[in-house]
């Protein structure tokens, strides 16, 4: 939280992050069939410092390839098409796609990543003291004893024995490989941290734990966080806002506690009722149809074909996506969707 | 199939470079069968005259036209590395496969054999073979006892293949789909062993020319049948490098090179074409 | 009456390790249960990763022996079935739903391929027109045709369709009995309910027998009528889902049952917050 206050306070209203009108597309070419996946498709978007965005969405809703854009971590074919991604680094505006070179620099000092599975950021034949190094110690600018020190209170802070910097990933559990490629994330500090299903890979028991360390180091770092994942009661427990993705777009994005109240498009709607709950045992209904292909999606609004609201507009215009409330919604009939 | 070709050619840089050495080499040694002279015979032409338009890559000590027996040399060569290929890519095939799939007591007496053939070294026993059987060698059998030498690394790698895939939960499903054993290896595990097949494929007929090569080097072949290794041994024995007959030595390696070149590029880019990652992308996976 | 499956005392040890460090795993220890044949129901078994529970479906199947112990398929011992015959009769009458859609359906492989299968070995079905109608009638079941499904590949099917599929095809020959591991974990949210709903479709109109396998307890919750759960490969707890999961006696299930996160934004923070709070006065963390 100190840390937080440091910053001069108009830069603290500039949100974090600015993406406008962004659109990456698959484009390939495999001896002759050409195939384009527009896999984010006009999402614009701002996050706030110190907060906690969640983006939830169904696989190959096109959720990783949009927080993969930007990071400014995408590989052809994913190309970007149109559109910027900025963030505000220390009162220093960074255009990720217009200068490379300063964003490999705020790589790991000012953004850094928590990936689903431990062992892409652990190598499983060398220690794990091996990995900070790696990864944090050309950011930080200290000399070995000072990082050392540093390495040290910080897995404290985190709840990890520092002995564990001599250990071999495999010797350690699930749930401390994760806090380790949390504190490898947050060693430096960094303003912006994006969280890549987390969660998903660990026991039950371990995820709220997990959960809660992330909230925990991010309220004193005083970073941002997005935080992506499928799972809706993982949003409801971390997330300050969500935004829903369908099928590369941004559908509904909203403060949490009202996403999950008052869910405005229909989509985000069956979303929520559909999610069972211990103690209650109402049928739970499916959504018709399947998740439409990205790479032929439906004309207009994209949910149309699934949709228990569409009508005639719905088939043709894609709705825009607009302000309502306390969110936005992209949906011609938003004000019409009831809460399950 | 042909609209297969058609795409690779056109899409495919490698695939078209390979294929056009590849199929000019090939109907150059298919030349051979219209040869103005028997390729056996010798001392019915000038020897040692250089490369000219009349002999377009000269004659050879022995006075033998440098560009017919190479056609013949290379036709004999290929006949012999693809037949040494395809008995020991069906071998391979088999053992790896079953052996990959049983798994184990079968697994292990097969690769028991399997090792203890790596362990064999490869021409000390071509030397026996070729000592005990004198006077009925041929060249049949001489590809077979190459072919008997040449699967065994490669069922290795086609066993491992196929043991990560005898755990895929697809091939549990099948099994409860009531699919039989060689349903299957033949129609699930085969598209994905096929790219390790056509590799192999590749590796071993180049290391099989190569056995070819130095056995006929070392005149442990029917040196009166032409190939690219006896042209080699009888160049040799005539010193022609010596005697500055270059063209005797350099037409034949340049031509294996292209050869070897053209089948490396086929390899390579019918490899991609037939991989399973590829064919799912442009399936649309 | 012979129960449809009996486990009697079944335990499964594997040794792991190298040469000098051999060690005993406890995969399974001392688990018993009984399925009756008359009484069609959905009977769960929970667990984390390592609690045996897949150990345990993988040797209901047939696919691993017991090292001690009896699991007992309408009266015939699993582990005994050696011919092809036996065990292509077994498998008529127990079938299998894989974790993953998409790693249980070959990629290169059509789907009715499957289906098609499945209806020549163990309905005997010679002519196509034959197969095809079973494959037919079994796909309407869960709410598909064959036409939806013919000649395609398991990339063109959203991962709820494919799991739909593969209990179509698991129900061609007519089973008693379904084990599915985790069936739902990999399929997307808005098409999970689908599959769980049809689970309970399958025991009301089939009389099919499922055994459903999962670490998710709300699901469990939603659909099971008895269930069980496993703690480092022994039932800790067992009985009527309702009791077990609303209120569980045993500590590890009290634990598992807290830490499924609740659908509500006010709820969910609490836990996390309250968590928080604990960490800050006990550990290292607050300095």
């Amino acid at each position: 939280m100190l840390d937080a206050l440091a910053t001069p306070s108009e830069t603290r209203t500039r949100p974090i992050l600015e993406v406008k009108g962004l659109k990456a597309y698959y484009q390939m070419n495999y001896f002759g069939v050409q195939r384009e996946v527009r896999a984010v498709d006009d999402v614009t978007m701002t996050i706030s410092r110190g907060e906690i965005y969640g983006i939830a969405g169904e696989s190959s809703s096109g959720k990783s390839s949009l927080i993969k854009t930007i990071a400014g971590a995408i590989r052809p074919p994913l190309r970007v098409v149109e559109g910027s991604v900025k963030f505000d680094f220390g009162g220093k505006t960074l255009d990720v796609y217009a200068d490379p070179a300063r964003m490999k620099a705020a790589r790991w000092q000012h953004l850094s990543y928590i990936m689903q599975g431990s062992m892409n950021v652990l190598n499983p034949v060398r220690k794990v003291k091996h990995a900070f190094h790696d990864f944090a110690y050309k950011h930080m600018s200290l000399g070995e004893g000072d990082f050392r020190q540093r390495l040290v209170s910080h897995l404290e802070r985190i709840g990890l024995d520092p002995r564990v910097l001599e250990s071999y990933p495999h010797q350690l559990s699930g749930g401390m490989r994760q806090r380790l490629t949390i504190a490898l994330a947050t060693v430096c500090e960094p303003e912006f941290i994006i969280a890549d299903e987390p969660t998903t890979a660990l026991d039950v028991l371990v995820q709220q734990d997990v959960l809660a360390l992330i909230k925990d180091v991010q309220r004193r770092m005083g970073s941002s966080i997005i935080f992506v994942t499928h799972d809706m009661t993982v949003h409801a427990a971390i997330a300050d806002r969500i935004g829903i993705v369908y099928a590369g777009r941004l559908v509904e994005e909203g403060p949490t506690l009202d996403v999950f109240q008052q869910p405005q498009h229909p989509y985000t709607a069956h979303l929520i009722a559909s999610l069972p709950r211990i103690g209650d045992l109402r049928k739970r209904k499916a959504l018709p149809g399947k998740p439409p292909n990205l790479s032929e999606p439906p004309s207009g609004c994209r949910f149309h074909p699934r949709c228990p609201l569409a009508i005639d507009i719905c088939k043709t215009e894609n709705p825009p996506l607009e302000t309502r409330g306390t969110g936005r919604v992209a949906c011609w009939r938003a004000g019409e969707v009831e809460a399950a | 199939m042909f609209k297969v070709l058609i795409d690779l050619l056109r899409y495919n840089r490698e695939f078209a470079i390979g294929f056009v050495l590849t199929a000019g080499i090939f109907l150059f040694a298919l030349a051979h069968f219209w040869a103005p002279l028997p390729d056996t015979a010798i001392y019915l032409l000038p020897p040692d005259m250089p490369p000219s338009t009349e002999y377009w890559f000269g004659t050879t000590s022995r006075g033998q036209d440098v560009l017919w027996q190479m056609s013949s040399a290379i036709w004999n060569t290929m006949l012999f590395g693809l037949t040494v290929t395809i008995i020991s890519r069906i071998l391979a095939v088999a053992v790896g496969m079953v052996s990959g799939y049983l798994g184990g007591r079968w697994d292990q007496a097969m690769m028991t054999i399997n090792d203890t053939m790596i362990a064999l070294p490869n021409i000390p026993i071509l030397l026996l073979v070729y000592f005990v059987m004198r006077d009925s060698m041929s060249w049949p059998i001489l590809a077979l006892t190459a072919a008997l030498l040449g699967w065994n690394y490669d069922a290795r790698l086609i066993r491992s293949v196929t043991l990560s895939l005898r755990n895929r939960e697809f091939t549990r499903h099948a099994v409860f789909a009531g699919m039989s054993v060689p349903q299957i290896l033949v129609r699930q595990h085969l598209p994905y062993v096929m790219p390790v097949i056509f590799f192999t494929a590749m590796n071993n007929l180049i290391w099989a020319i190569g056995l070819e090569v130095t056995l006929s080097v070392l005149g442990f072949s029917d040196i009166n049948r032409p190939t690219i290794g006896g042209m080699i041994y009888w160049a040799n024995q005539h010193q022609a490098i010596i005697a500055g007959i270059w063209w005797w030595i350099a037409f034949p390696i340049g031509a294996i090179v292209l050869l070897f070149l053209g089948l490396f590029l086929l390899a390579i880019s019918v490899n991609e074409y037939i991989d399973p990652r590829s064919r799912l992308s442009r399936m649309g996976a | 009456m012979t129960p449809l499956l009996e486990l009697n005392g079944v335990n499964k040890d594997y040794s792991i390790g190298g040469f000098l460090d051999r060690s005993t795993l406890h995969a399974v220890k001392d688990v018993s249960f009984k399925l009756e044949s008359d009484k069609p129901e959905i009977f769960t078994i929970v667990g984390e990763s390592g609690s045996g529970k897949t150990t345990t479906a993988r040797m209901i199947l047939g696919n691993e022996t017991p090292t001690s112990g009896t699991l007992r398929f309408m009266g015939q011992d699993i582990a005994a079935i050696r011919s092809r015959a036996d065990r292509l009769k077994f498998m008529a009458r127990a079938q299998p739903i894989f974790q993953n859609p998409f790693e249980a359906f070959n990629p290169l492989t059509t789907l009715d391929y499957y289906l098609f299968s499945t209806a020549r070995r163990f309905l005997g079905l010679k002519s196509r027109a034959e197969v095809e109608a079973a494959a037919d009638r079994s796909l309407q079941h869960v709410g598909l045709s064959l036409t939806e499904v013919r000649g395609r590949y398991s990339h063109e099917l959203s991962g709820g369709q494919l799991q739909r599929i593969a209990v179509a095809r698991a129900l061609i020959p007519g089973p008693k009995l379904i084990v599915a591991d985790e069936p739902v974990s990999m399929v997307d949210a808005s098409l999970r309910m689908s599959i769980v709903n049809l689970f309970r479709d399958l025991r009301d109109n089939l009389g099919v027998s499922i055994i459903y396998i999962t670490h998710d307890l709300s699901t469990a919750f939603y659909i099971s009528d008895r269930v069980i759960i496993m703690y480092r490969g022994e039932v800790v707890e067992s009985g009527d889902a309702k009791t077990v999961l609303g209120s569980p006696t045993h500590a590890y299930s009290r634990a598992l049952r807290n830490a499924v996160l609740p659908p509500d934004p006010i709820a969910a923070r609490a836990i996390i917050e309250a968590k928080l709070a604990d960490a800050n006065l006990a550990g290292p963390a607050g300095a």
